[in-house]
């Protein structure tokens, strides 16, 4: 159970692909415009419950519970090996070929 | 109260004037123009107020700096005596971390002055983290609206870093999927909370941007004992660009020449699905660069205050690879690690200055924080996992969706030239579509509108056959 008053993450469709805009391309036209929003759980609840939450504005939001303490895991990728060729030619185009030796 | 699609966007007008404080009914004229400069002079701030809201909220006054090895990095590739003098006026270090501070300051000094109680922003850009950032010095509550996934819940890296900034600020983030409905959230929370709309596009989102013509003006006569010869902004949605070049002539009778740069998304939809996550850069793009020079009047208030047009003296493109290559340039080069989408201009910048005598001064008005997400490494190995084809070559080779062409050597960093003749005339177009009559005020409007003449107006006003009124 995700207790009331954890800090959480909620996602909901707001519109569904009947109720889109015209003039849409098609791979968009096809998929319902979907919300993500963090807040306070407004009552103990399970994964996936369909739960209202309070946004840091005291906003009142709702939507199927999706995660909890919902973290930063972004990163720098992985790593491009083409960083160190770009590397060798600015250095070696500004301070000569022989740079590196 | 109904809430669909189509009702939203049809309370659109009343929302809007509500949220912004600004009856923009008072400037329209005739039957298409406006008055530019009076709309630019709402709340009545001189530059020099604007100069010390910035200077009491962590904004402005940021250091101009010489780029002496990429200068001469340049010179290696140029002909004998040419090679311009670059420097970069290092924005970063406004506190948020991007010149969008200067942008947010003014617009959250005014909601706190209207009396609002939060304010609201539609942005995937650094804007977000700028509003939030000066929110917070003001005691006011803020939501940052941004499309940020495509409908599987895949991210853009620099766009999932840019919400971790804003609620690092301590605003509410609201994160949508692609598409332009966006702006129907947008108009739901602004009616729900009755907050300021912090756009991008009212006058205090351009009047914040003059300081940092002026200051960069100011920077290089100290620096140099010149006015600089060229200027290259980043061009999005054109407000960069607009207040940059309104500071400099702010400040100087000298002639500087105003260039665009951005880069070059052709054949990518910035509406769709599919196409959101093939791209390395979200902002600082021809997706946006392109509509909003020919048709300002496509954003989030009923007037724009970013006109480009007016200013613009060359617009460039430079390639996604050409950006990247320029981004590990600077930080090997200059020891200035900075985010990539700032370095749009930086990139055009190496291609122009290559043209440039010696003694010439070139400045790249804008640098970007990095993090994880919002750095090219990050974008770069997103790129490859989109299945983007990453590879050294020329990068005029590139084809923005499907490749990213790293330059092989230095000389292949060319900015290419878009005709601003047929923007022009498209920009005209555009308004031709509005109405078949105009007056003499709306030819007058359309010449300043596109730094042309009133013959350039009524001969192409010919063309479509519109009404000329008390003109002979």
């Amino acid at each position: 159970m995700i207790k009331k008053g954890s800090w959480v993450q909620i996602k909901k469709i707001i519109l569904n692909p009947e109720q889109r805009a015209n003039n849409l391309p098609e791979a968009t036209k096809k998929v319902p415009l979907l919300l993500w929003v963090k807040g306070t759980l407004l009552s103990d609840s399970e994964m996936n419950d369909m739960v209202e939450i309070k946004t840091v504005t005291g906003r009142i939001e709702s939507g199927e519970l999706i995660d909890v303490n919902p973290s930063y895991l972004h990163n720098y990728g992985k790593y491009m090996p083409e960083i160190q060729e770009i590397d060798r030619i600015v250095k070696s185009t500004l301070f000569g070929g022989d740079y590196y030796e | 109260m109904n809430n669909s699609y189509e009702s939203v966007m049809a309370r659109k007008n009343e929302i809007m004037r509500k949220s912004v404080g600004i009856d923009f009914s008072n400037y329209e004229k005739d039957y298409l123009a406006f008055d530019y400069e009076g709309l630019l002079s709402e709340g009545n701030f001189t530059l020099e107020e604007i100069k010390e809201i910035q200077n009491n909220n962590g904004v402005g006054n940021t250091p101009l700096k010489e780029c002496k090895n990429i200068t001469n990095l340049v010179r290696k590739v140029a002909k004998p005596g040419y090679g311009a003098r670059i420097f970069i006026k290092d924005e970063a270090l406004n506190d948020s971390g991007s010149f969008k501070a200067r942008r947010a300051s003014v617009s959250c000094h005014q909601a706190k002055k209207l009396g609002f109680k939060g304010v609201i922003a539609a942005t995937s850009g650094n804007y977000g983290a700028a509003v939030a950032s000066q929110a917070a010095k003001y005691g006011l509550k803020c939501i940052i609206v941004q499309e940020c996934y495509d409908s599987k819940g895949v991210g853009q890296p620099e766009i999932i870093e840019k919400a971790r900034a804003c609620e690092a600020y301590g605003a509410e983030v609201v994160q949508l999927s692609v598409g332009p409905e966006l702006f129907y959230k947008f108009l739901l929370l602004l009616e729900e909370t009755g907050y300021f709309n912090a756009s991008l596009y009212t006058p205090y989102g351009i009047m914040g941007i003059e300081t940092l013509g002026q200051e960069l003006v100011l920077d290089s006569i100290r620096l140099t004992g010149k006015t600089p010869d060229v200027v290259v902004c980043t061009n999005a949605g054109g407000g960069n660009l607009t207040g940059t070049a309104r500071g400099i002539k702010k400040t100087t009778d000298k002639n500087v020449e105003i260039v665009g740069a951005s880069v070059n998304l052709y054949g990518l939809h910035m509406a769709d699905d599919e196409d959101f996550n093939k791209k390395s850069f979200t902002t600082g793009h021809t997706g946006f660069g392109l509509p909003f020079i020919m048709n300002p009047d496509r954003s989030d208030v009923p007037r724009s205050a970013a006109r480009p047009l007016r200013y613009i003296d060359r617009y460039v493109t430079v390639t996604q690879g050409e950006v990247f290559f320029m981004t590990e340039a600077l930080s090997v080069l200059e020891g200035i690690e900075r985010g990539p989408a700032g370095n749009t201009s930086l990139a055009a910048a190496f291609s122009i200055a290559k043209d440039m005598r010696e003694d010439q001064i070139i400045i790249v008005q804008e640098t970007e924080y990095t993090s994880a997400g919002k750095h090219h490494q990050a974008q770069l190995a997103f790129a490859r996992d989109n299945g983007i084809c990453i590879y050294f070559g020329d990068p005029k080779d590139e084809i923005p969706g499907k490749s990213i062409v790293l330059p092989k050597s230095v000389d292949l960093i060319k900015a290419v030239d878009i005709d601003l003749d047929v923007i022009r005339k498209k920009y005209l177009q555009n308004q031709f579509y509005k109405s078949k009559k105009l007056s003499k005020y709306d030819i007058e409007f359309l010449s300043l509108e596109t730094n042309t003449s009133i013959e350039y107006v009524i001969n192409e006003s010919k063309k479509y056959n519109i009404e000329l009124e008390d003109i002979r």
